[in-house]
């Protein structure tokens, strides 16, 4: 459980950070939390010849409002998201996801850019952040982009994310008013990540009418992914128990998904359907689930 | 003051261990010393063809690299230590690193020895070694087979052992009313304490002398068999134990790597420290159970048990480990039985060798799987005769009447009284209403389940005779002294060698009720063989049963010294002498009297003693039981199972126990709620996985599920006190209590919750998906 030698470095600045990026030949990795990171470096996993320390750089902290989105910058923690007032008021289960990431060590340290890059496909974060719209802002030596984040997964730990770029913030889509959200997550008993989690954000009209839908899924398959096939089930309908049995046996559609040691596939599809329901019943049938 | 046996007295270790003030052995810091790490094989089954240690060698920092090869004629294999009699046994030593062959993933293959432990790790990539794969077996009724690779060539079938015990003629299952059948698995669980294991030794060139500090069970065992590995008379080598984190029995044995420590120590001339990394730790300290289980039980349709038979087959790992053939022999097939009344019972036992971590002693080491097959057949039973579990076991527990008890296998139960336990967890859960309400959610869809387990548990060891009659190479008594300092201050020395328990406090309470010395002026010396002349150590719950017995017969011997001598100084006749709360006093005459601190003084400083009295006030005890102790007693399981997911709720656990006589309430329900979350623990979530090659899978705490405080409602804890007749305090051991009796409660519970849908029996843990498997196939037709 000792990493190999490595260096450190810490950066100042956004654009310190990219220099020292682009100095380290792609032997360097960028350091915040450390939560995901350093288990990998003491397994001997990933063996980086140095790591940028950006987890002093003031201009990747903060949370606000920009229109209909919430900008969170890159270094905030999930304990942070878990507590911001603008957070618990705007979209309450980016807060509510937030408390059930690792435990409170985790929390304190672990930053919603860096579990984003970090790509763990069982990470809580990223369904719910596609649930939510997600876009990335970017920062390279070329200037700073948006990526939409669904599309940005695309493995296990691996990203659209550029090489010598790094992630300065996320963006999440305020929910419309009267849509209700939930993050259900099935917890694998040892490491304690998602052996599925669920995030669903549906709003109806005032006549009950389905008119916003998204679906965020991770833990099951290779990568997280949206249920574009259960969204699409669920827009233009009225709730009913059937509906969502209908629409969450497509939860899995999407999904690249396998088996391991604790899950075979053939569960794993199975409880994404469980899960789905689930998530479904409690925000559209909330009365009705006993 | 008084009575403090009995009293939940908070443990006196605290402060000093929640303050960071342990000194475990990591803690030692010694000048110059030096850190070693060990180069383990990837592969489960290789022929060693070639290593190259000299790159690593050159790089800087490193002092020494050490193969298989540069330890011969110096550091000798390590033996194994429970010779199991009438088994053929076939007992494979382990040279301290491999040498020709590796036989499991994780074993030792050669050391580094640098400045720092960054620098031996990093040495370590640079050690090249080449293997060439052989076919590795790593089941053990796969290793039986015909063609099986043979993990020693000299070891045909890989039989490491084969071992018979009672006899049961056909006729008693032919001719039965009823017979139920059974295979079990009692899966492998790796103990994980949470302080790993590590050594740091010392060598004192001029003398001779060495000293091993270490993770130790059992300081004395190790001194006895390190050297004869080192090469170092005992008179020369000690081990300490300092604080130790926790053992659960995989301190117990003897390993390789603290010699190749010993001897680096001794070689270099300067002390070295090795720290076991815990992915180290998983592979490379002992594991436990993996034992599959047949098991018969014959009957009546009443529902009255005639006869048992069961069938063995364990896994023994790679090599047979210091008491790794004694658990699945000895230890479980005496036990099974467990707490009823059958007249006829046979056991066989196949031990077999297989390219894995080897097997030994883990928190009950025989006893709970002997418990896990008694418990589950009679469920099935009652199941077949369409009784409820209760009434089959209140029809076959031995009755209290019975005590002392003879069982089938020969043991000697000691004292009993197991309707008792029971009917105190049936009110505890108010079974009544409890099966009623299970009925009404069963309509509702809902599954819960009850599962009972009525277990008796064989510890203390124990005899020394019966020791030697079942081949371990050791005794079993144990040792103490009391000394009294001339302030009337008190030490007390035991060779048994606690690492969490609580003894310290334990011991405390004994001697302060013989003393009358209040328990701040007691301290506890264990686990140095320095300090303490000789003892067996801390395993099979002995520490109160035989080590505190020992104390508190020290503790009378210095209370008869001190009598005579303030029966002296009183002027009257010993037998005229009252002590009581610390105070000698003469009887019939008010205010005549002297404290023990008084006659500590008078003893020590022996101004004034009779003639026939020697100086000083200690005393020591060598105490070895007339047998071992049987605690018993009765748990019940509640679980909700999810009918979608197959997920296992604990509604509630009910533990009723007895330990005889209980020193400390307050530790004793410790050692329950630690013990039952660790039953729970198999039953649910932990196991060892190992693929058809030989790799452990479930190798780190991502994969293998160690119980977390959140999985568990409250244990609700009662007891009942039978004394044992077999030691002056009366006490039994509760260490092991909960892993014996927690897995099949948990098992029985859901089998039951699962009654609805035909599901017999599943293999532990009991993971979601076997759950919701099960009752899929149901559901199916299947």
């Amino acid at each position: 459980m000792i990493p190999t030698t490595f260096d450190y470095v810490r950066a100042d600045t956004v654009e310190d950070a990219i220099r020292l990026l682009q100095q380290s030949n792609g032997e360097a990795k960028l350091l915040a939390g450390g939560h995901s990171l350093i288990p990998l470096l003491k397994f001997r996993l990933t063996a980086p010849g140095t790591l940028i320390d950006i987890s002093k750089i003031g201009e990747l902290q903060g949370i606000r409002r920009e229109g209909n989105r919430l900008v969170v910058g890159a270094l905030t923690t999930h304990h942070q998201l878990h507590t911001s007032p603008l957070i618990r008021e705007t979209m309450p289960v980016l807060a509510d996801a937030a408390r059930v990431i690792g435990d409170l060590q985790v929390r304190h340290r672990g930053t919603v850019g860096g579990n984003l890059a970090h790509a763990d496909p069982a990470a809580d974060l990223p369904g719910v952040a596609l649930a939510l719209d997600a876009m990335l802002e970017v920062q390279s030596e070329d200037g700073k982009e948006l990526l939409e984040l669904d599309g940005f997964f695309l493995g296990p730990l691996v990203t659209a994310l550029p090489e010598t770029s790094l992630v300065t913030s996320v963006s999440f889509l305020i929910p419309p008013s009267d849509a209700k959200s939930v993050y259900l997550k099935y917890a694998h008993p040892a490491s304690g990540y998602a052996v599925v989690g669920v995030c669903a954000v549906v709003g109806t009209d005032p006549d009950g009418t389905i008119n916003h839908a998204r679906v965020g899924i991770n833990g099951v398959g290779d990568v997280a992914y949206r249920a574009i096939s259960v969204e699409e089930r669920l827009l233009g309908q009225r709730p009913s128990r059937e509906l969502i049995q209908q629409a969450a046996a497509h939860a899995a559609d999407e999904g690249d998904i396998g088996g391991d040691l604790f899950a075979s596939e053939e569960y794993r599809r199975h409880l994404c359907r469980v899960y789905t329901e689930r998530a479904l019943e409690q925000i559209l049938l909330p009365e009705g689930t006993a | 003051m008084a009575n403090m046996i009995g009293t939940p007295v908070k443990r006196k270790e605290d402060p000093r261990l929640l303050t960071g003030n342990g000194m475990f052995t990591d803690d030692m810091k010694l000048p110059g010393m030096l850190h070693a790490a060990f180069l383990r094989s990837p592969f489960a089954h290789a022929k060693i063809v070639r290593i190259d240690t000299e790159t690593a060698k050159q790089y800087p920092g490193v002092i020494a690299v050490f193969t298989g090869a540069d330890l011969i004629g110096k550091v000798k294999p390590v033996p194994t230590m429970w010779y199991v009699p009438g088994a053929d046994l076939k007992a494979k030593d382990r040279s301290p690193l491999a040498l020709e062959k590796v036989l499991y993933a994780g074993e030792a293959v050669a050391v580094v020895v640098a400045e720092d432990r960054y620098i031996a790790r990093d040495a370590l990539e640079l050690i090249s070694v080449d293997y060439e794969e052989l076919p590795a077996v790593t089941h053990q009724e796969k290793a039986l087979q015909e063609g099986a690779p043979l993990v020693h060539d000299d070891v045909p079938q890989n039989l490491a052992l084969l071992w018979k015990a009672g006899e049961v003629p056909d006729e008693a299952f032919e001719q039965a009313e009823v017979v139920v059948r059974q295979r079990l698995y009692n899966q492998r669980v790796i103990p994980n304490p949470m302080e790993t294991r590590a050594a740091v030794a010392q060598f004192n060139p001029g003398s001779g002398e060495m000293t091993i500090w270490c993770t130790s069970q059992n300081p004395h065992i190790h001194r006895m068999i390190y050297s004869g590995v080192l090469g170092i008379p005992e008179s020369k080598l000690r081990i300490v134990a300092p604080d130790v984190g926790g053992g659960f029995g995989a301190k117990i044995a003897t390993y390789t790597e603290e010699a190749v420590v010993g001897h680096a120590a001794r070689e270099l001339r300067r002390p070295v420290k090795w720290v076991e990394e815990r992915r180290e730790h998983f592979m490379a300290t002992t594991h436990a159970r993996d034992e599959v289980i047949e098991v018969e039980l014959a009957g009546k349709k009443d529902g009255t048990f005639t006869a048992l038979r069961v069938k063995n087959t364990a896994n023994l790992g790679a090599y047979l480990s210091t008491f790794g053939g004694g658990c699945p022999t000895i230890d479980f097939g005496l036990m099974i039985t467990g707490a009823y009344h059958i007249p006829q019972a046979a056991v066989v036992t196949y031990g077999v060798y297989t390219n894995t971590t080897p097997t030994d002693a883990y928190r009950g080491a025989g006893k709970p799987e002997a418990t896990f097959q008694i418990e589950r057949i009679v469920d099935l039973f009652a199941r077949k005769v369409g009784m409820d579990p209760l009434e089959v076991r209140r029809k076959n527990l031995i009755p209290k009447e019975s005590f002392p008890y003879t069982t089938a296998m020969g043991l000697l139960y000691d004292s009993g009284n197991y309707e008792l336990t029971l009917e105190k967890a049936l009110e505890a859960v108010d079974y009544e209403a409890l099966r009623k309400e299970q009925e009404e959610l069963r309509a509702q869809g809902k599954l819960i389940g009850i599962g009972f387990s009525t277990y008796v548990e064989l510890c203390g060891f124990g005899p020394s005779k019966v020791a030697g009659a079942i081949g371990f190479q050791g005794g079993v008594w144990e040792n103490s002294t009391v000394r009294v300092h001339p302030t009337g201050k008190v030490t007390v020395y035991t060779g048994t060698s606690p690492h969490g328990q609580g003894t310290a406090t334990s011991f405390a309470q004994i001697v302060s009720d013989k003393l009358g010395v209040p328990i701040e002026d007691i301290e506890l010396v264990h686990g140095d063989t320095q300090s303490i002349s000789m003892g067996w150590g801390t395993y099979g719950s002995r520490t109160t049963a035989v080590g505190g017995a020992a104390v508190a017969i020290a503790a009378d011997r210095v209370v008869a010294k001190a009598k005579r001598i303030a029966a002296h100084e009183l002027e009257v006749a010993t037998e005229d002498i009252d002590f009581a709360g610390g105070v000698f006093s003469v009887k019939g005459v008010p205010g005549r009297e002297k404290t023990f601190q008084e006659i500590a003084r008078s003893a020590n400083f022996a101004w004034n003693l009779p003639d026939d009295v020697e100086p000083s006030l200690e005393a020591q005890s060598f105490f070895d039981p007339s047998n071992f102790v049987y605690p018993f007693g009765a748990h019940i399981c509640v679980v909700e199972v999810d009918k979608d997911t197959g997920e296992v709720a604990l509604r509630k656990y009910v533990a009723v126990d007895d330990v005889g006589k209980v020193i400390n309430p307050l530790l004793a329900e410790g050692q329950v709620h630690g013990g039952v979350v660790q039953g729970i623990g198999q039953a649910l979530w932990e196991g060892a996985v190992y693929s058809e090659n030989g790799q452990l899978l479930s190798g780190t705490f991502m994969d293998y599920t160690m119980p977390k405080a959140r999985f568990f409602p409250r244990v609700e804890w009662h007891f009942t006190e039978t004394p044992s007749p077999v030691n002056p305090l009366g006490a039994k051991g509760i260490g092991e209590t909960g892993t014996t009796a927690a897995p099949p409660a948990v098992v029985n519970a859901v089998m039951d919750a699962l009654q609805p849908f035909g599901v017999d029996d599943l293999d532990m843990p009991l993971t979601p998906e076997k759950v919701w498997k099960a009752m899929q196939n149901r559901r199916e037709g299947i």
